[in-house]
């Protein structure tokens, strides 16, 4: 719908939000901007300091290896999860009292508090009291998420599996769900195979909501907190500790307030120029495709 | 010429490979994909469960039994863990406290997203595009960034340990989230409904609480469910800015681990209690969030 009426009194329509996400981002952001330029001492001791934090965080060594952890979670949490949701879509049920049943069921693990959801899986993964340990050490498996960084490892990202794919699978349902009847009929008289139906039908119907869920969790595994925090502490060692973790010990536990005000900074940054460039790279794509505009 | 040939051919190369299977059997055949795929079904939500259930498992049995011995079910199912937590004040405040910020945060942001996203949906004003990108970033905006000059912010202004600052603080991601979804729904109403309304006399405020906010129902059902997904999930904010008085459950729960080990079986039970305002709010917009969860943009 592109016949908006210019009309600069919106602005008094958007004036309440403005100030109040202007009072809980802008003051905030600004205060972040201010300590990353500068030494705080004390209350009346500070100095410029220009660039220099921004530098010493760019090098230091731990919150590289942080941000290494942090993409390629990120990017396995992805690879795993879109696939499965879609494949979760395809197959729940479209109508009557099983539908309603498995979308209360699939959103469950969506509606459960982080750190809950830390506690779930630090309890389930547990070698004496928890199902999953315990099975394991009966099956012969070594499994210590305390010790064995891989075992750590796994755990997370079958939590962050559990906890996040009902996201993807509810956004393609919904996807699924707005595609006529008539394009099912059109390709059953065409006798289109179930993967045809999926390749031209389906997928394409499909992009735009995958595009919202690939960008959601992007940004929402990039920001992780509170599951790794309970379930494994950033353990063994720091084979877990993503970068909210680091930045927050930093900033909290240590009072660095100059170093994790920079760090905040290119935290932020980063996130915002992975998915604008995502979000660009996949409207040029669409808009080759079709040049009308469509999608 | 020979294209067409080609393709006939093959055409009648498909027919009679489908000749071959008569319809009974395509039938049969459709019949036991369609099992296939609820048996899928029914694994996954199996092993989704899984982890959900052992946790009310645990919260059902002593500590000694949990501890004692690996039980698949409790074998003496006592509700010692769930008494204990509604006889505490200091426990059950807990879920008072982040009920009250978690609605005040909910009804804060529908009130100013509901006009902002009509403007959004409805005219171009100087600067609305970059309005409307800069409330996308603090979408993405890491709350441990926030967490410093949060605490710095509310505490100099007074409203530290208050439920108000949290539901403040939370609107940081709720407003973009509401207004992005609430955008999406209110396009796909036609605009000549308000133009209609103009000519037959209603006032801006009279035909957008008449007419147009009963029109996107649902939309507003599916966005109150996101903001009560993520002002109730968050607790990095949340205990930030808290001390005592609007501490979160979810804080509380850190209690259960003492000097002298920790206390599984109220952890269980505060957890279990922390899942049913969730599947509350799921089944009252369960009719809505199956075309809400596309944020009105399929």
């Amino acid at each position: 719908m592109n016949n908006k009426v210019p009309n600069n009194r919106a602005w008094l329509l958007v004036l309440p939000m403005l100030l109040l996400v202007a009072f809980s981002a802008i003051i905030p952001l600004m205060t972040v901007v201010n300590y990353s330029v500068q030494d705080v001492l004390g209350p009346n001791a500070s100095f410029f300091t220009g660039t220099e934090w921004f530098k010493s965080m760019l090098n230091d060594d731990a919150l590289q290896a942080a941000f290494l952890r942090q993409i390629s979670f990120s990017l396995i949490i992805l690879a795993i999860q879109i696939p499965l949701g879609i494949g979760i879509a395809l197959i729940m049920p479209k109508r009557g009292w099983q539908a309603s049943a498995v979308l209360i069921l699939i959103t469950l693990p969506l509606l459960i508090p982080w750190n809950v959801v830390g506690s779930i899986w630090q309890i389930f993964t547990r070698g004496d009291i928890g199902l999953m340990g315990w099975g394991l050490r009966e099956l012969g498996v070594e499994y210590n998420i305390t010790r064995n960084a891989g075992d750590a490892w796994v755990t997370i990202i079958l939590m962050d599996v559990w906890h996040w794919t009902p996201l993807v699978a509810m956004l393609c349902y919904s996807g699924l769900r707005s595609i006529p009847e008539a394009y099912y009929q059109a390709a059953r008289i065409d006798r289109a195979s179930k993967w045809a139906v999926f390749r031209y039908i389906q997928l394409p119907k499909l992009t735009n909501v995958l595009v919202i869920a690939v960008l959601l969790r992007f940004m929402h595994s990039f920001m992780i907190y509170a599951e790794p925090f309970v379930l494994t502490g950033g353990g063994p060692g720091s084979a877990t500790t993503f970068l909210s973790q680091s930045l927050t010990t930093m900033a909290v536990g240590q009072q660095d307030l100059g170093p994790s005000a920079a760090f905040s900074l290119i935290y932020f940054l980063v996130i915002l120029l992975v998915s604008w460039v995502f979000y660009t790279t996949i409207m040029n794509m669409q808009k080759d495709k079709s040049p009308h505009g469509g999608a | 010429m020979s294209y067409q040939l080609e393709n006939t051919q093959r055409g009648e190369k498909y027919n009679s490979i489908f000749s071959k299977v008569s319809p009974a059997k395509r039938r049969n055949r459709t019949a036991r994909a369609h099992w296939r795929s609820r048996i899928l079904l029914g694994l996954y939500l199996a092993l989704m469960i899984l982890p959900i259930y052992w946790l009310i498992n645990m919260s059902l049995q002593t500590n000694s039994e949990i501890l004692g011995s690996m039980t698949l079910w409790p074998q003496n199912l006592t509700f010692d863990n769930y008494i204990g937590i509604f006889t505490n004040s200091s426990w059950y405040m807990g879920y008072v406290n982040s009920m009250l910020y978690v609605a005040m945060n909910m009804l804060i942001t529908i009130c100013v997203a509901l006009p902002a996203a009509y403007a959004f949906s409805r005219y171009t004003f100087i600067g609305d595009k970059h309005l409307f990108f800069w409330l996308l970033t603090n979408l993405m905006a890491p709350p441990a960034v926030f967490l410093l000059p949060y605490f710095q912010l509310y505490y100099s202004v007074g409203l530290f340990d208050t439920h108000i600052a949290v539901a403040l603080a939370h609107c940081l991601f709720n407003i973009p989230l509401a207004i992005w979804i609430l955008e999406g729904f209110m396009s796909s109403v036609p605009k000549e409904i308000d133009e209609t309304a103009y000519i037959d006399g209603y006032s801006f405020p009279r035909f957008f609480v008449k007419i147009f906010i009963p029109m996107i129902r649902s939309g507003i059902g599916v966005t109150l469910f996101f903001l009560f997904m993520f002002s109730w999930v968050e607790l990095l904010l949340a205990r930030t800015l808290t001390a005592t008085d609007a501490q979160p459950i979810g804080m509380i729960m850190t209690r259960t681990s003492t000097a002298s080990g920790i206390d599984w079986g109220t952890l269980a039970a505060a957890g279990v209690l922390t899942i049913i305002p969730g599947i509350l709010v799921v089944y009252f917009v369960r009719n809505h969030i199956a075309k809400g969860f596309a944020l009105g943009r399929t």
